[in-house]
């Protein structure tokens, strides 16, 4: 395993200025005053973490780095170490009532936002789930289960695979006879969650981090905003 | 020499207390605002049951008029997972509605790669409740991280008043109501509400059977205290959940000390760092429960549960781990106990782990059930059949 480097040099190339930019901006956040209250250094929360038994990975360093407001150690942090949290909220057993993976959630949507190349790089090769979830308004689809995909599931994926048009037709419930989704999702409900992701900068944050997956998107959703009868999709 | 008294773990009995529970009573918030109009609550329809919540507080399930907020990975992956949870109702004449107009709740992806924000997630999940509330239906959420993701936004839309005014205006926006439900409910706890109605239709004798339980993360760790708990159960000491519902048809359910730890799902991980899930899923879960229990199936309540349970055991066999226990949902089992078709209903053929000897100990034919499955198929396959539907899955 490799050992995660702690050291200030790290990223010695980043201003001092930007990392605690950065960092004012998670503390922003409206979450920021319930999910830190300090740190008995118990270490309950590394004893409930699923990700610290298999990563170099803490999230009692974390709590303790953003209640020191080290700012370097927490650059390095939100640069490497945030990708590795469950987010499972067993840490949530806090007798202090902290929240390690909810200061993750926020320092996660941070580097996103603020296109980091860490983010970019721990978010690679995850654009088609991005892309389904916007585009299609559920997460996993049914022709996801390709042999290629999940070679380690083993061969009943291969059997799904083959079967799945007839598998989806048998099943009893008439939404679940598709393919491309999960179930079947109206067109008037896609167009909705479409506004929701321009209304709420969503589509911004995509751009920062993903510019190819961005303009797919857009591609998807202006056709059938158009056909919708939305042309101008700016809102104030 | 001071005497002590020494009192055992299992004699002590927790006894909640709702007058001192340590947290708000979120709905007296939610009916506030209202009163101030600053949303509007969607009531439990009147056929309800009453469940304690960890402080003792009493929440009410929902027996029908339910709207079935469906799961993604339930649905792409796991079909007879949201297909038992149907069939019961069916079974029980209960008036549901299982709607198109409905988004996942978009949180998985949330958590998998942060690539949205508090209030895109807020909308998505007002609009799904609006759409329930707009057909005059109640939600029950079918995904655990959805359970949990609502339950935290409803707890966001209460305390942040910037928040609710953003989002308001976006539902004005699609015409929609900023509405929230008076409680929410997992499809979990709606069977274990059900529970002694579906014993008395039990057709399958499951005493031979021993079980271990997955309590899922994001069910009972996220807004911990609307999460059903059950003095008879674990003393209160851990959510009754699943548990309750298998203990009512008389399935021995053995304990394990893993039992708090996740399933190893990650959700970024579960799609693009899987060798982490499978290794814990395999080491942490299914080696323990079968070193300290042996138990003939894992029961859970989640998506992702059964999901990284079941498919991490296949790779765990090449490595020599001690695997092999088949995965199902609480709704599964509760199906196939009322004598719901292991393919038809469950479509077990959808799961990884080998299920058969765990089906055959129960007594059932499957090899028969198999064959009348694949007659199905092939009629669709020949175009003499469209589809499979309810009346031929309960023939």
């Amino acid at each position: 395993m490799m050992a995660l480097d702690l050291s200030q040099n790290k990223h010695a190339d980043v201003s001092y200025e930007e990392k605690e930019r950065l960092f004012e901006e998670v503390k922003a956040d409206e979450r920021w005053h319930h999910v830190l209250y300090g740190c008995y250094e118990c270490g309950i929360c590394v004893a409930a973490c699923p990700s610290a038994r298999f990563y170099d990975f803490s999230p009692r360093v974390i709590a303790q780095a953003v209640a020191r407001e080290d700012i370097d150690l927490i650059y390095t942090l939100m640069s490497d170490s945030i990708w590795d949290c469950s987010q499972c909220f067993s840490c949530d057993r806090c007798p202090r009532q902290n929240s390690p993976g909810q200061i993750i959630t926020v320092m996660r949507e941070v580097a996103v936002k603020n296109g980091l190349q860490t983010a970019k790089d721990a978010l690679q090769g995850y654009g088609r789930i991005i892309y389904k979830i916007m585009a299609t308004g559920s997460q996993v689809s049914p022709d996801m289960l390709q042999p290629d995909a999940f070679p380690d599931w083993g061969t009943h994926v291969y059997e799904i695979a083959e079967n799945l048009e007839e598998w989806r037709r048998a099943l009893p419930p008439e939404t679940l006879h598709t393919t491309e989704t999960g179930w079947k999702v109206d067109q008037k409900t896609i167009i909705e969650l479409y506004l929701i992701w321009h209304m709420t900068g969503v589509m911004d944050l995509i751009e920062g981090v993903d510019e190819g997956l961005f303009m797919i998107l857009v591609d998807v959703m202006e056709e059938r905003l158009e056909e919708a009868g939305y042309d101008d999709i700016t809102f104030d | 020499m001071i005497h002590l008294p020494v009192v055992k773990a299992t004699d002590r009995k927790f006894e909640a207390d709702p007058d001192n529970a340590p947290t708000e009573d979120i709905r007296e918030e939610l009916f506030q605002l209202e009163k101030e109009g600053e949303l509007e609550v969607i009531r439990v329809p009147d056929n309800y049951i009453e469940l304690p919540t960890k402080y003792g507080r009493m929440k009410k399930i929902p027996v029908e008029k339910t709207w079935h907020h469906k799961s993604c990975g339930q649905c792409g992956h796991i079909p007879g997972y949201s297909t038992s949870i149907f069939w019961l109702n069916r079974q029980f004449g209960l008036d549901y509605y299982d709607p198109t107009d409905q988004t996942s709740c978009t949180a998985w992806n949330y958590y998998a790669s942060a690539t949205s924000n508090p209030e895109a997630q807020a909308a998505v999940a007002i609009r799904n409740f609006a759409a329930a509330d707009e057909v005059g239906y109640f939600p029950l959420i079918h995904c655990g991280t959805s359970f949990g993701h609502y339950k935290e936004v409803r707890h966001a839309l209460v305390h942040q008043h910037d928040l609710r005014r953003k989002v308001k205006k976006i539902m004005e926006r699609l015409g929609k109501k900023l509405v929230i439900p008076e409680e929410i409910v997992h499809y979990s706890e709606w069977v274990l509400a059900m529970k002694d109605r579906i014993a008395e239709r039990q057709e399958i004798d499951m005493s031979n059977i021993t079980a271990t339980v997955h309590p899922a993360c994001h069910y009972h760790k996220l807004i911990e205290e609307d999460a059903i708990y059950d003095s008879e159960i674990y003393g209160a000491q851990r959510t009754a959940i699943v548990t309750g519902t298998l203990q009512a048809l008389g399935i021995n359910v053995g304990d394990y000390s893993t039992w708090f730890d996740c399933c190893g799902f990650g959700f970024r991980h579960i799609l693009v760092s899987r060798d982490f899930s499978r290794s814990f899923s395999v080491q942490r879960k299914i080696e323990v429960m079968k070193e300290e229990v042996d138990p003939d199936i894992v029961v859970t309540h989640d998506t992702g549960c059964v999901t990284t349970l079941d498919q991490s055991q296949f790779a765990g066999r090449a490595h020599d781990k001690k695997v092999g226990l088949p995965v199902m949902s609480d709704s599964q089992v509760a199906a196939l106990a009322m004598g719901a078709h292991p393919y038809k209903v469950l479509q077990l053929h959808w799961h990884n782990t080998d299920n058969k000897p765990f089906l055959r100990k129960l007594g059932l034919d499957i090899d028969k059930q198999w064959a009348e499955f694949q007659a199905e198929v092939d009629l669709i396959k020949a175009g003499k059949k469209e589809y499979m539907t309810w009346e031929d899955a309960d023939k």
